[in-house]
């Protein structure tokens, strides 16, 4: 097992199953992806997406249906999961019950043969890391939630892995300990300079801690992108939707003019930029709530009335739903000062107003 | 003097607590008050002192090594079916095609009465029986074959009638640890073998010395098969016989409450033994952490 390298390459890598009547689905198809050392991945998506099917194959918890995983030259998707080497932290944490803290961090270690005069400085370094120093002769389950889980993750990078794998590590949490461990697995990850693929299905913990975010639907690779790219600049219309942007118009085209595209509802008018190659005359336009601003835009433009039918107090601003003439909802954040039936004037910015084919 | 109150500790009475009477009541009646019945029968002797029964069993040839004789039989034949369960339900833990007929077919005999089994061994396993018959036909072994009418006989029936309860018992165990512990130990580094030994295995443990009481308790009281299968004068004259001919051949009841008090005692004994190696082990939960 190596512990210096430059990538992990999964080429084409695809996992079925037997479904309903014999017939196989594929529950991952063809993922092909290049890690490089250092980098966080997060691989996002609703649950039944194939991301944990992915991390499994990446694991060797899975056998794989097609296509191959390299680590550099070396070929491992026909090793065990044991001949892997790779660290894994499991979303139940999968802490051995009836092993003390320290003895559960030195698993790994023992199984590599390693002497225990060597095990015990490097469990300790590695309690250190994830800050549960005095706590080596608990047993699991004398611990808080939190503390498994950093039991679990110091098991994991104990073995100093090449790349560490993450399946939803944070959902057992509770809020405030989420985003604490959160930028802790961010620290960890840096410290140790190497590799985290990291399963999520929660949008906030992928932007926070992701180099690149593979969003992926029904076992299909959406759109890999950097952080930035897929909040703003979302490739399709469902990860569009995944990622917040909960107004999605359907309209009539118009007009094209370069990336600028016309359309048109019964009652409004408004322009976006043409993410992908429409296929009809109608398509869809999608823009988060945060981003329609309420007022009035730059000479009219992009500018709908409507009422207000739900406010949702959120501290800083309301989220509104507002409904125009015709019927058509549109979220929007708004002052507080919003009443129910109040009639608004409300802008949508045309740079992030985006318009993709209907799907 | 406080008054109290119904925020008081001491919880007010729960009529759900009158179910447990029915139970309480057949306890009494069928176990506690025969077993103390016969405790004080056995200190009531025919003739002698308060303890002639006890003296008169470890001081006659025919009595005292009925105690060896059974332990003779039950502890091979419960190393025999924990040892054997324990593999075959760990190949079992996962769901497969032949996982339901498997276990089917290993559990019938625990349907089976153990006269029922004794019959079907004397035609099998008899001198002219069909396992005879069938390896001298094939000239597979030339010898006599004597598997009835003695030691061996009576063990194989306790094999039989024993191993689906301990398979079971011990499925169920297995079945209760999460396999993905398993799975969480290879990704560390443990190869199958490691991760039976370091995972399954430990956490068996507790189950495992339960399931070896509840199986010896059960082969320690063989009668039918010893009588049937076996030479009830020789080599398996087990304790239960011992028991059985002093109530019902000599009609003394005194001593034969004696010697069940003392067949009980060797099983306390056992099971005490085992329920004692238990405590070193881990005995909380199987699960890895929430979920």
């Amino acid at each position: 097992m190596k512990h210096d390298f430059s990538d992990l390459r999964l080429d084409r890598v695809t996992r079925r199953f037997a479904g309903a009547g014999g017939h196989a689905f594929a529950a991952l198809n063809e993922l092909t992806l290049t890690v490089k050392r250092g980098e966080f991945i997060c691989l996002l998506g609703p649950s039944g997406c194939g991301k944990s099917t992915a991390l499994n194959c990446i694991a060797g918890l899975m056998q794989l249906s097609g296509g191959s995983i390299w680590l550099d030259e070396q070929r491992i998707d026909t090793l065990p999961p044991e001949k892997r080497g790779f660290g894994m932290v499991f979303q139940n944490y999968a802490l051995f019950p009836h092993m003390t803290v320290a003895k559960n961090i030195g698993f790994g270690l023992r199984m590599r043969g390693v002497r225990a005069a060597e095990i015990a400085p490097r469990v300790a370094h590695a309690l250190k890391l994830v800050q549960l120093t005095g706590q080596e002769h608990k047993l699991p389950g004398q611990l808080s939630g939190g503390q498994q889980q950093r039991v679990a993750i110091a098991r994991a990078i104990v073995i100093e892995p090449p790349l560490v794998l993450m399946d939803e590590p944070l959902s057992n949490l509770d809020a405030k300990l989420r985003i604490e461990t959160r930028a802790e697995i961010r620290r960890i990850h840096k410290e140790l300079d190497r590799a985290t693929i990291y399963v999520t299905h929660d949008q906030d913990e992928a932007l926070s801690l992701a180099d690149r975010i593979v969003v992926m639907k029904d076992g299909v690779v959406q759109q890999i992108a950097p952080p930035h790219q897929v909040y703003a600049q979302p490739a399709n219309l469902h990860v569009a939707r995944f990622m917040g942007y909960r107004n999605v118009l359907e309209l009539d085209v118009v007009r094209e003019e370069g990336d600028r595209v016309e359309l048109k509802g019964s009652d409004i008018v408004l322009t976006g930029v043409r993410m992908q190659p429409l296929n009809g005359a109608r398509a869809a336009l999608a823009i988060r709530p945060d981003e329609i601003v309420v007022g009035e835009g730059p000479g009219g433009l992009n500018t709908v009335s409507a009422r207000v039918e739900n406010v949702e107090y959120g501290g800083r601003d309301s989220l509104l739903d507002v409904v125009t003439q015709s019927g058509m909802l549109l979220h929007v954040r708004g002052p507080v000062t919003t009443a129910l039936g109040d009639t608004v004037r409300v802008h949508v910015p045309i740079e992030r107003a985006l318009v993709y084919p209907l799907d | 003097m406080t008054t109290r109150t119904d925020a008081s500790p001491r919880a007010k009475f729960d009529p759900a607590l009158l179910l447990v009477v029915p139970a309480a009541a057949f306890m009494l009646l069928v176990f506690v008050y025969p077993f103390l019945n016969g405790l004080v029968d056995s200190f009531n002797p025919k003739k002698g002192g308060w303890l002639a029964n006890y003296s008169h069993f470890f001081s006659t040839d025919n009595l005292w090594p009925t105690i060896w004789t059974t332990l003779k039989l039950a502890l091979p034949a419960t190393l025999i079916n924990v040892g054997f369960a324990l593999p075959i339900a760990y190949k079992m833990r996962v769901k497969s095609r032949y996982q339901r007929w498997i276990t089917t077919i290993l559990v019938v005999p625990i349907t089976l009465g153990t006269v029922l089994i004794a019959e079907g061994m004397l035609t099998y396993f008899g001198p002219k029986g069909w396992l005879a018959q069938f390896l001298q036909f094939f000239h597979l072994y030339e010898g006599s074959i004597r598997l009835t009418h003695n030691y061996w006989g009576v063990l194989i029936s306790l094999v039989i009638s024993g191993f689906p309860f301990a398979f079971l018992l011990i499925l169920s165990y297995i079945t209760g640890i999460d396999p993905v512990l398993a799975r969480a130990a290879s990704t560390l580094g443990a190869d199958p073998k490691s991760q039976f030994r370091q995972i399954y295995l430990p956490l068996l443990a507790p189950g495992l010395a339960m399931c070896f009481c509840l199986a010896f308790v059960q082969a320690f009281s063989v009668f039918p098969s010893a009588v049937l299968l076996g030479s009830p004068a020789g080599p398996t004259r087990v304790i239960s016989i011992a028991a059985y001919e002093a109530a019902f051949e000599q009609y003394d009841y005194s001593l034969a409450s004696a010697i069940a008090m003392i067949m009980g005692f060797v099983q306390l004994i056992i099971v005490a033994a085992v329920l004692g190696l238990r405590n070193l082990f881990y005995r909380g939960p199987v699960s890895g952490g929430k979920g």
